[in-house]
């Protein structure tokens, strides 16, 4: 018989403490079927955050590092500086990668350090149960912005994607969504094109990934769709932003 | 060589390839020569964004099984407080180098021990301990470097040399160990890939059920007794029939040493005890010599801090005093005598 869908050997073979309709398990799973399809298991090295996604270590089957929050692209390129050949992805959520560890971010991408950075962007504080991200919407109510957010008090939404292709560090940046069968496909194959351009040395890729928090949005793990599709897309516009290899830009 | 740059080759020698530092006075000359060394040996040098960057680079790359490294000076070592309780709290070895200046806030770049109490009391969050040696030398300072990698590689934790820019700039004549003689360390719970051969390994402090992360801390502890137990290290004088006793340590204790001989010549039975390690700390002899004395004295560049360990050793046996300069004053052997004089009337 022919097996036409199992768990691919990266990922662990334990339950996910992901609530139902969250983003992270499929994006979990796009990664372990591209770690297996390029058969780097053996040499990855992967670096958890802090956030919901604090216990991937648990759920890759490849060596882990858990990072302080914020730091995983600090601890990645000391991972990557101590084995070069190794292949090093780190797994970050909003507040991770664009407020507390704006830095490391930035710096990493700067330096085009050879690594893969694969950044959930959900909008919301995902673990501590619902706070303003800095990619919280300019209206979106959360716990601590129960009135939305307004401008004048909390300034706007950090775009990444953007930000980061103005440096000439990244070798590629592009920004999905797993909205759809479509757009999951495509996260995959954009994922792919990252750890890819590590093997090869290009330097710095990150793939943004617009997620779903349920929830935290209070909404149904459908709802959550829907409300990605009409708010976050427009604010934030799928597509590639850098490409060293020349590929199509928005 | 200068004292800084003498840590620097010493790492080096003792197989250290991966530096990741941020500059700040009064220790930048480490990173200088790291950053001029390293590419040329095959090794690491990257200045990071930011101390918090270059201590967290440090895990990584220690997590990786390597031997990492970083150095700064006190209001930097702040900011690394936060790496250095996860890598204690993930059992990973590393070197870090704190040539201390004054403080607190931005304080002076002068010479200082007020980070005394961060470097041994953990200055992190959390039930954790780093081994921090305090030389007092140049070929001291050299001697510790090796041994900070052996020791953080033995037990899998941070280790911390305290200096201050007296030590990090002044200049002696030093021979290196050679690190031929020196122990090996298997590192089988690197991540270093799995290469499809064994079991992934995960570096991480992470433990949500309090029962198995008690046990975690006191495993910890345990070896941390180990420790107490095996590795304190310190130099005594004249403890024989010394009526006073002074303890001292790194740049304070060279100036205590011209007042102890001074006190000495004067026919004060005065004696010196120097802690090489500050932790652990040498509870022991200091214990011991307390029930002989009439009384002890520490001097330190800073408002009081070692003080309070040698109270506790001591535990009422005999009065200790506290002589102390601050904010980057050193102390003059004359206001040391003075001190001692005043303990024997
Ligand atoms: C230094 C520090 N500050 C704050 C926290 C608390 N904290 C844990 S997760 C988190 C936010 C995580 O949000 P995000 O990165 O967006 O990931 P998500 O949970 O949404 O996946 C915060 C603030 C922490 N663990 N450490
Ligand atoms: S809180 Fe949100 S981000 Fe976290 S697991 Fe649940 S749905 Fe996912």
């Amino acid at each position: 018989m022919e097996i036409v869908f199992q768990r691919p050997k990266a990922l662990a073979d334990v339950p996910f403490h992901y609530c139902s309709g969250c983003s992270h398990g499929i994006v979990h799973r796009l990664v372990a079927e591209v770690i297996d399809e390029l058969d780097i298991a053996g040499d990855t090295i992967g670096v958890a955050p802090v956030g919901c996604s604090v216990f991937a270590y648990n759920y890759f089957n490849v060596d882990m590092q858990q990072a302080a929050h914020g730091r995983a692209p600090a601890v990645a390129t000391g991972v990557k500086r101590a084995n070069p050949d190794n292949i090093v992805f780190t797994y970050q959520g909003d507040g991770d990668l664009a407020a507390i560890g704006t830095a490391e971010t930035v710096h990493a991408a700067a330096r085009g350090e050879n690594i893969t950075v694969i950044f959930i962007n959900n909008a919301i504080y995902g673990m501590t149960g619902g706070q303003m991200a800095p990619t919280t919407l300019v209206g979106q109510v959360t716990q601590t912005s129960p009135y939305g957010r307004k401008i004048e008090a909390q300034g706007y939404p950090i775009r990444m994607s953007e930000m980061l292709a103005t440096l000439e560090g990244p070798s590629f940046i592009k920004r999905c969504s797993v909205d759809s069968v479509k757009n999951i496909n495509d996260t995959k194959n954009a994922i792919k094109k990252a750890f890819q351009n590590q093997m090869d040395k290009k330097g710095f890729s990150m793939v943004e990934i617009l997620s779903t928090c349920p929830t935290n949005w209070g909404l149904s793990p459908v709802e959550s769709l829907g409300w990605l599709r009409e708010n976050m897309i427009p604010h934030y516009p799928l597509g590639v932003y850098k490409d060293i290899d020349g590929g199509e830009k928005v | 060589m200068k004292g800084n740059e003498a840590i620097a080759e010493a790492a080096i020698r003792a197989n250290c390839r991966h530096f990741f530092g941020y500059p700040i006075t009064p220790q930048t000359e480490i990173s200088a020569y790291m950053a001029k060394r390293m590419p040329k040996i095959g090794g690491t040098f990257l200045q990071a964004e930011s101390e918090v960057a270059a201590i967290n680079m440090v895990y990584g790359a220690a997590g990786a099984g390597v031997r990492a490294m970083t150095s700064s000076s006190s209001p930097g070592i702040s900011l690394k407080a936060e790496g250095l309780s996860y890598i204690a709290g993930a059992d990973l070895p590393c070197v870090v180098v704190n040539i201390v200046r004054a403080g607190p806030g931005l304080g002076g770049i002068q010479p200082a021990q007020s980070d005394y109490f961060q470097a041994v009391k953990g200055g992190g969050h959390g039930d954790y301990k780093m081994i921090v040696l305090a030389p007092s030398s140049i070929q001291e300072t050299v001697d510790s470097t090796f041994d900070a990698f052996d020791l953080a590689d033995k037990y899998r934790m941070p280790v911390m040399i305290l200096g201050d820019g007296m030590l990090g700039q002044m200049m002696e004549p030093i021979s290196f160990p050679d690190s031929a003689d020196r122990p090996t360390y298997d590192k089988d719970w690197a991540t270093t890939g799995t290469k499809n051969k064994r079991r992934a390994n995960v570096i991480n402090s992470l433990y949500i059920q309090p029962e198995e992360l008690e046990q975690v801390i006191w495993a910890r502890e345990e070896k941390y007794r180990e420790i107490e137990k095996t590795e304190v290290k310190y130099e005594s004088e004249g403890l024989g029939d010394a009526d006073v006793v002074v303890v001292a340590y790194g740049t304070t204790a060279r100036v205590v040493k011209a007042a102890v001989k001074a006190a000495a010549d004067e026919g004060i039975k005065v004696g010196l005890i120097r802690p090489v390690t500050l932790w652990p700390f040498p509870s022991e002899i200091i214990a011991k010599t307390a029930k002989n004395v009439k009384a002890m004295l520490s001097v330190e560049m800073s408002t009081g801090q070692m003080v309070e360990d040698i109270r506790l050793a001591a535990n009422g046996a005999c009065p200790v005093a506290f002589y102390g300069r601050t904010g980057g004053v050193i102390p003059t052997p004359d206001g040391i005598l003075e001190q001692i004089r005043r303990m024997v009337i």
